[in-house]
């Protein structure tokens, strides 16, 4: 463990910016493609004639 | 399910049911591999933060190999697969090689830019520069735009068997930048650092680090194969819809 505290974990020895802004930067790319995989799935199910959440007469 | 296909000869099984048995097999084994994905990205994260110690030399700003390394890998990875796979369409003309190519395209290139972000994010503290144009960084870019441009082509065309033809050649003529890629910093005097893990010696690396390093890259792999999965589900659907098979599996589904 290389950290004493909270604020010593954050500060990332002085490399914050480039650390978190890489790790922030990820994780967000992927959650976006986890809700574009989800977005495309639900109007692929519609388009395929499924009664989408009863949207369709 | 019913399965009347199977009774068809096995060139007929291999055009037209593959898609069909596919689709239920692959949403099977998604959940599978994102919790794998998601456990081993937990472990990774622990051991690259609270086990791995700081490099003497860079101190904590090294700690960006454990995305860096695993996602540069898997955009190199993922594009030898999906040439392999619009290979194997272009060969045997089956429609789900060239659908699983489409699905792994976006993850590609998800882990190409995410590869170069996070190396320019490391190169600004240790090499005092965003960005430079060596052989390594430069060829890496040219993987991002083989991504763009196979998925850009793949869009442009209407008909979607001529698309996956056209993708299918532009995917494997892109592949030569693969080895390029990989053996520059060998080849060229880059600014990049050499392999720190290779097949035949010893990393020149923490054992601690190599491990996180290495969960994170099982991590990455594990998410790319869900992902992938999920997305060439919903490209059978969007391409399958007339068939019946998708209509009584769509109703199942929502019921």
């Amino acid at each position: 463990m290389s950290w004493a505290s909270a604020s010593d974990f954050f500060a990332m020895g002085g490399y914050a910016l480039y650390v978190w802004g890489s790790y922030a930067v990820t994780a967000g790319l992927i959650a976006v493609e986890v809700v574009m995989l989800i977005v495309r799935r639900h109007h692929a199910l519609k388009s395929a004639g499924g009664p989408a959440a009863g949207s369709r007469p | 399910m019913s399965q009347p296909t199977l009774v068809i000869g096995s060139i007929n099984w291999f055009r037209y049911a593959s898609p069909q048995t596919f689709y239920p097999l692959a949403g099977a084994m998604i959940p599978w591999f994102a919790w794998a994905a998601a456990v081993l990205c937990a472990a990774g994260l622990y051991v690259g933060f609270f086990v791995a110690p700081t490099d003497q030399q860079q101190g904590e700003a090294y700690r960006i190999i454990f995305i860096h390394v695993p996602a540069a890998w898997m955009s190199m990875f993922i594009y030898v697969v999906m040439a392999f796979w619009a290979g194997v369409g272009l060969v045997f003309n089956t429609r789900l090689s060239h659908m699983m190519a489409t699905a792994l395209a976006p993850t590609g290139a998800l882990f190409t830019f995410v590869a170069l972000w996070t190396g320019s994010l490391w190169g600004k503290p240790t090499w005092g520069t965003w960005w430079v144009w060596d052989a390594r960084l430069t060829s890496e870019l040219i993987l991002l735009f083989l991504y763009f441009g196979f998925m850009a082509l793949q869009a442009a065309i209407d008909e979607p068997r001529r698309a996956d033809r056209a993708g299918a050649v532009l995917a494997l003529v892109g592949v030569v930048n693969i080895p390029i890629i990989y053996y520059s910093v060998k080849w060229w005097n880059t600014l990049h650092q050499g392999a720190s893990v290779s097949l035949t010696g010893a990393p020149t690396m923490a054992a601690t680090m190599l491990t996180g390093m290495l969960l994170m890259a099982l991590a990455a792999w594990m998410y790319s194969i869900a992902a992938a999965l999920h997305r060439v589900r919903s490209i059978i659907l969007e391409r399958e819809r007339g068939a019946d098979w998708v209509a009584q599996d769509v109703k199942a589904a929502r019921p």
